[in-house]
Order: C-alpha cells, then sequence, then structure tokens
C-alpha cells in the first residue's frame, strides 16, 4: 500500500445536457484501486456505474461535462488530450464490455480484430510475430483450437467463447488495468462462473487492477477485495467484500444484500426492494434512496449525506449509527419485522 | 497466415461463392443477371459480330422487318438491328460510369457528413437537399444545355443530379452504425478517427448503396436516353437508344425504328429492378419482402 494507487478518482462528476440544463449521471464520486487488486462496482441500471468508468476514458459524447479528477499511473485522464489518451486506451487500460457480440465488428475475423490491437500500440511488429501473439493470446484465454478459431467471424463463436476472445483482445497489450463493464450479464450462469474464474486468474497472473461493473453482488462477492456500492449517481457505501456483507449499515446495501436469492431459504419467496431508482431528471432532493428507504426520516429528504466511516464500511447515511446499533425506535420495529 | 491456414478447412473458392449467391437470389434477379450478361457481352463484343455498319446505308428506306433486316431499317436506310446492338456500347457505359461516379462522390460527402456532423454536416446535407428539391430530368437538362450537347456533359449532368441519394443514403448508415458498440470498443482500444470510420464503420454501410445503385443503373440509362431523346446526349449518327427513339418518333408510322432501341432500354431497366430487388431480399434481412 505504500506505492501510489493505479488509478484513484476523486469527485468525479459527469453531466449531459438536457431539455433544462445539464442532467448529472454522476455526481462526485472517490474510488481507489491498486494495482493487482480488484474493484467491484456494484449497483443498478442508471446508478451511474458505466457512465463514470465511461467518462474517465473519455467514450462518453463530446456533449458530456465531465469534471473531478481520476488519476491513472499518477497521470490525469479527466482533460488529458485525445491523442494521449488514445495511448493509453487499449495499450495500459483494457477494457471488456458486456454484449461480446455487439463489441466485436462483425465483418472482421476474430484473429483480424486481435492484431489490429496489437499493431494499433506497437507498429513495429512483424506480421507474424503479432499473429504467433493472436494465437497465444486465444489459448491463454482457453479457446481450443485457436489457430481455426483465429480465421473465423464473431457470429461464428458462442456467447462464452466470444468473450473469452473479447478479453484476449483487452489483454493483447499487457495492460496494467482492465475495466470490465458487466462482462457476464450476458452470459449464462454456468458460462459466466467460468468467465469469472478466468478473469480471476489471468488478473492474479498478470498482476492486473481490475474495475468490475455488474449489478450482481454475487459475481463481486468471489472477486472483489473493495466494493462501492452505487446509487443514484454516488457512492454509497464502500469497503472490503467481506464488510460489505457482513456488516453493511446502508439500508440500499442490505436491501441488495437480502434480494440475492439464496439456497437455504429456498422456500421464501424472494425479497425485492420497492419503488425503483430516481429519474436522473426529477432527481428528489436529500438523499436519493430516501424515497424508496423504510427507514427514512423527514431529515432524509432534506440533506444528501456524504461518505463517512461508520462500524466498518464508508457509508451515506444518516442513520448509519442507528442501523449499526439496530435497536432504536423504528429502526429496531423494522428489524423486529424481519424487513431487514 | 501460412501457418494458420493449412490447419484451416478449405474455404470455397471466390467463383464457387459467387455462384452459391446467385442461386440464392429469387428467379427474377437471375433473369436480371442474364440480361445484364447478355448486354454486357455484346458491349464488349458487338465489333466483331456479322452485322451491318450501324453507321452506313445497308438497304432501302424505312423497311419494316425482314429476313435480311431482322428488325427493319430507319430512315437512311441504316439497319435497326445492328444499330440498336451498337448502341450498347453507348448508354450502358455512360450509365456505369455515373452510377459509379455518384456512388463514389455522394457516398464520401455522405460518410463525411454524418460522421464529422457539425457545419460540415450542414453544408453537405444543405447542398443535396437544394439539388435534390429539383425535378432530376429538369436540372440534368438545364446542366446538359448549359454545358452543351454531348454524352459526356450529359454524364456530367447526370452524376451532379444523382451524388445527393447515395449522400443520404451513406450518411444515415454512418449515423447508424456510429452508435454500435463494436464502434465503441475500438475507440476504447485506441484507434483513431479515421481508422475507427474506414475499419469499423463504412465495411458495414454498402449493402443499401449497393441495393440502391444497381436499381438507379437502369433509371440513369433511361436518363441518358431521355437526354439523348431531345437533342441534349448522344449527337447523331451515334446510334444511341435514345437518339433512336427520337429519330423513330418523327417517322412514326414506321414502328419499327423505336421498336429495337425501345425493347433494349427496357430490358436493360427491367433487368437492374429485377436484380436490385432480388439483392435487397438477399442481403438486407429488414426491409419488406
Amino acid at each position: 500500500m505504500s506505492a501510489a494507487p493505479l488509478l484513484e478518482i476523486r469527485d468525479l462528476r459527469a453531466a449531459f445536457p438536457g431539455p433544462h440544463g445539464p442532467v448529472e449521471a454522476v455526481r462526485g464520486i472517490d474510488l481507489m484501486l491498486d494495482a493487482g487488486e480488484v474493484l467491484g462496482v456494484v449497483g443498478e441500471s442508471g446508478s451511474g456505474k458505466s457512465v463514470a468508468m465511461m467518462a474517465l476514458l473519455q467514450l462518453l459524447p463530446p456533449s458530456a461535462i465531465v469534471s473531478g479528477s481520476a488519476r491513472f499511473k499518477g497521470r490525469e485522464l479527466v482533460g488529458m488530450p485525445r491523442g494521449e489518451i488514445r495511448q493509453i486506451l487499449g495499450q495500459e487500460i483494457g477494457c471488456i464490455f458486456q454484449d461480446p457480440l455487439s463489441a466485436f465488428n462483425p465483418v472482421l475475423t476474430i484473429g483480424d480484430q486481435i492484431l489490429e490491437a496489437i499493431r494499433l500500440h506497437d507498429r513495429k511488429i512483424s506480421t507474424q510475430d503479432a499473429k504467433r501473439r493472436v494465437l497465444d493470446l486465444l489459448a491463454s484465454v482457453s479457446i481450443p483450437q485457436p489457430d481455426r478459431r483465429v480465421d473465423q467471424y464473431p457470429h461464428e463463436f458462442s456467447g462464452g467463447m466470444r468473450q473469452r476472445a473479447m478479453i484476449a483482445m483487452a489483454l493483447a497489450n499487457n495492460p496494467s488495468l482492465l475495466i470490465a463493464d458487466e462482462p457476464t450479464t450476458a452470459l449464462d450462469v454456468t458460462v459466466q462462473a467460468q468467465i469469472l474464474d478466468l478473469l480471476r486468474q489471468l488478473a492474479a497472473e498478470r498482476g492486473i487492477g481490475m474495475v468490475l461493473i455488474t449489478h450482481d453482488l454475487g459475481v463481486v462477492a468471489g472477486m472483489a477485495r473493495d466494493i462501492a456500492v452505487m446509487y443514484g449517481g454516488r457512492v454509497v457505501e464502500t469497503g472490503t467484500a467481506d464488510d460489505i456483507f457482513y456488516d453493511t449499515c446502508h439500508p440500499y446495501t442490505r436491501g441488495l444484500i437480502a434480494a440475492m436469492p439464496r439456497l437455504e431459504k429456498i422456500t421464501e419467496k424472494l425479497v425485492s426492494i420497492e419503488g425503483t431508482p430516481p429519474s436522473i431528471f426529477d432527481r428528489p432532493a436529500g438523499c436519493s434512496f430516501a424515497p424508496r428507504c423504510k427507514l427514512a426520516l423527514p431529515d432524509c429528504r432534506a440533506t444528501d449525506p456524504s461518505l463517512r466511516p461508520v462500524h466498518r464500511t464508508s457509508v451515506a447515511c444518516l442513520r448509519a449509527e442507528e442501523i449499526v446499533a439496530g435497536t432504536q425506535g423504528a429502526v429496531r420495529a423494522e428489524f423486529e419485522k424481519g424487513a431487514l | 497466415m501460412s501457418a494458420v491456414e493449412t490447419l484451416r478447412p478449405a474455404s470455397p473458392s471466390r467463383a464457387r461463392r459467387a455462384w452459391t449467391f446467385v442461386r440464392r437470389l429469387p428467379l427474377t434477379g437471375q433473369i436480371g443477371i442474364l440480361i445484364l450478361l447478355f448486354w454486357a457481352v455484346t458491349l464488349l463484343t458487338v465489333q466483331f459480330w456479322p452485322l451491318v455498319d450501324p453507321l452506313m446505308m445497308a438497304g432501302r428506306r424505312l423497311q419494316p422487318p425482314s429476313a435480311d433486316h431482322w428488325l427493319g431499317t430507319d430512315a437512311l436506310g441504316r439497319d435497326v438491328l445492328s444499330r440498336t446492338l451498337h448502341g450498347s456500347t453507348y448508354t450502358i457505359p455512360v450509365a456505369l460510369m455515373v452510377v459509379v461516379s455518384a456512388v463514389v462522390i455522394g457516398s464520401a460527402l455522405g460518410a463525411a457528413a454524418g460522421y464529422l456532423g457539425g457545419w460540415t454536416d450542414a453544408v453537405i446535407m444543405r447542398a443535396a437537399d437544394v439539388t435534390l428539391s429539383f425535378p432530376p430530368i429538369l436540372l440534368a437538362m438545364t446542366v446538359a444545355a448549359t454545358l452543351g450537347p454531348g454524352l459526356p456533359n450529359a454524364g456530367l449532368a447526370m452524376v451532379i443530379v444523382w451524388w445527393p441519394i447515395y449522400a443520404r443514403l451513406m450518411r444515415a448508415q454512418v449515423l447508424e452504425v456510429r452508435t454500435r458498440e463494436h464502434v465503441e470498443a475500438a475507440i476504447a482500444g485506441g484507434a483513431g478517427r479515421g481508422r475507427v470510420l474506414v475499419v469499423h464503420i463504412l465495411p458495414l454501410c454498402w449493402t443499401p448503396t449497393l441495393i440502391n445503385a444497381t436499381m438507379d443503373f437502369g433509371q440513369v440509362a433511361l436518363l441518358a436516353a431521355s437526354l439523348s431523346f431531345i437533342g441534349l446526349g448522344a449527337v447523331p449518327p451515334s446510334p444511341e437508344w435514345g437518339s433512336m427513339i427520337s429519330e423513330g418518333a418523327a417517322k412514326f408510322y414506321s414502328w419499327w425504328i423505336a421498336f429495337g432501341p425501345g425493347m433494349a432500354i427496357l430490358s436493360v431497366v427491367l433487368a437492374t429492378a429485377f436484380l436490385g430487388d432480388g439483392l435487397r431480399d438477399v442481403l438486407d434481412r429488414r426491409g419488406p419482402k
């Protein structure tokens, strides 16, 4: 922990022009990732997790307004000129997308696309060497018969194989940071487990730091050292994976964990958090989770709490201490009803 | 990929793939290909055929079709069959050149407009709108009349009329494809703007242009003949179809003078429409059948 973090995000904000002035999709998030570690960013659709990552990689449309700071190996990414960030993208930072079918160019073979990824950042490499590297990469992500697969088109690959190829492409230039945006969402569950194993193994072998974006707590559970839970464009709770799972004190995180189906409770009905996330055009004043929160007080609708250390995690909730104690007033009543 | 290719099952040859493609076309599309092939062979080899000189008197004037002159003779005693077949060397190359130029110019401008956006888009597309706001024949006539008669000038006039169609098509395609995820993935991989356009966007944009260009080919041939008909295209005595029909119209009761070139134009327009429709059925699965 002595060296500077691989990625350090401070007060990152991203806004889009709307009909009535800018609309903020990401409202000041702080995240930190050390080399070789995995950071899980968890949240529902629309919580701003993907936008935040795209903002720091400058992948948002030019109309987006990005501010704050995102330092990668000490270099500021926000506001970095396009020509400079191109040297980093695909070279030092690799990206994995949710839908590997649409993330590949349908008219080029898988091999040609990985070849291009290599060539883009290493213009001097000979064709022979580059092709050998493509085959090595495909083999390293456990694609059988890489010498045949290399000449096939994305549509000839199955979903899982495609995602493996996508990982191979992201790793083509030995990046030190991998951003995986819902890497397993488009896959079925058994394949999902294989892909996660592969990611975990590759990241460990090569010492790659990884930001794993997902809406599935189960995905980050076995992967991430640290977890950040996002809601309404902000980080509402961060901590180590264990602390988030066993000692969370944010009502939203508690709701997410309660909503995970469990084998041992198979007879029970599935639990859900009632309501829907707020629209970014019409964000409630105060805490953005308040309208769905069973513990919300009038205060919660007036002030938007900021992250502060409570118990073992950092939480943005006015009543975090009470939740930890679990003993007072409304909180206690809710606990007794079994709602939390 | 020598080391790699040896391990790959032999891929079908180019000719074989073309044949498979032709077999997938509907019957009308196959008929279209046959007609176009006939004209292609004719225009390349007609000078070697045992035909009488299309520019010389071959018999008596205004003879109806007979064993000697299958399609009769015209007002100057020239053989209409010979003139019709020779006519393919005028109309078809002009139509081909016009369509190719219009596709190249229009697609380049349309791709630039769609990809760069902003004022480039505004300038190019307003120019296209202005051009499209004129009835095509009127605009082509005006330009051709200004430049003076002759097939090259008529061709230029037609390119000016036709490029905006391809500019619009290409722009719409680029706008659609540029938002796809693989484009974003390419940018995330560090590809530059030019590379993204050429490698990741344009190769996915050609289908509608190809289909439209095929269908337009017949339309352009028709417009070329129309310009010749009113005296703004080919100059007499060239056996151009449009001017031949014009001569036939002057001798209305000798119907056979216009019949040959008329059927020739009809066959080309019909063949390209058939083929274009067939291509759309095979290539563009989104459109209505």
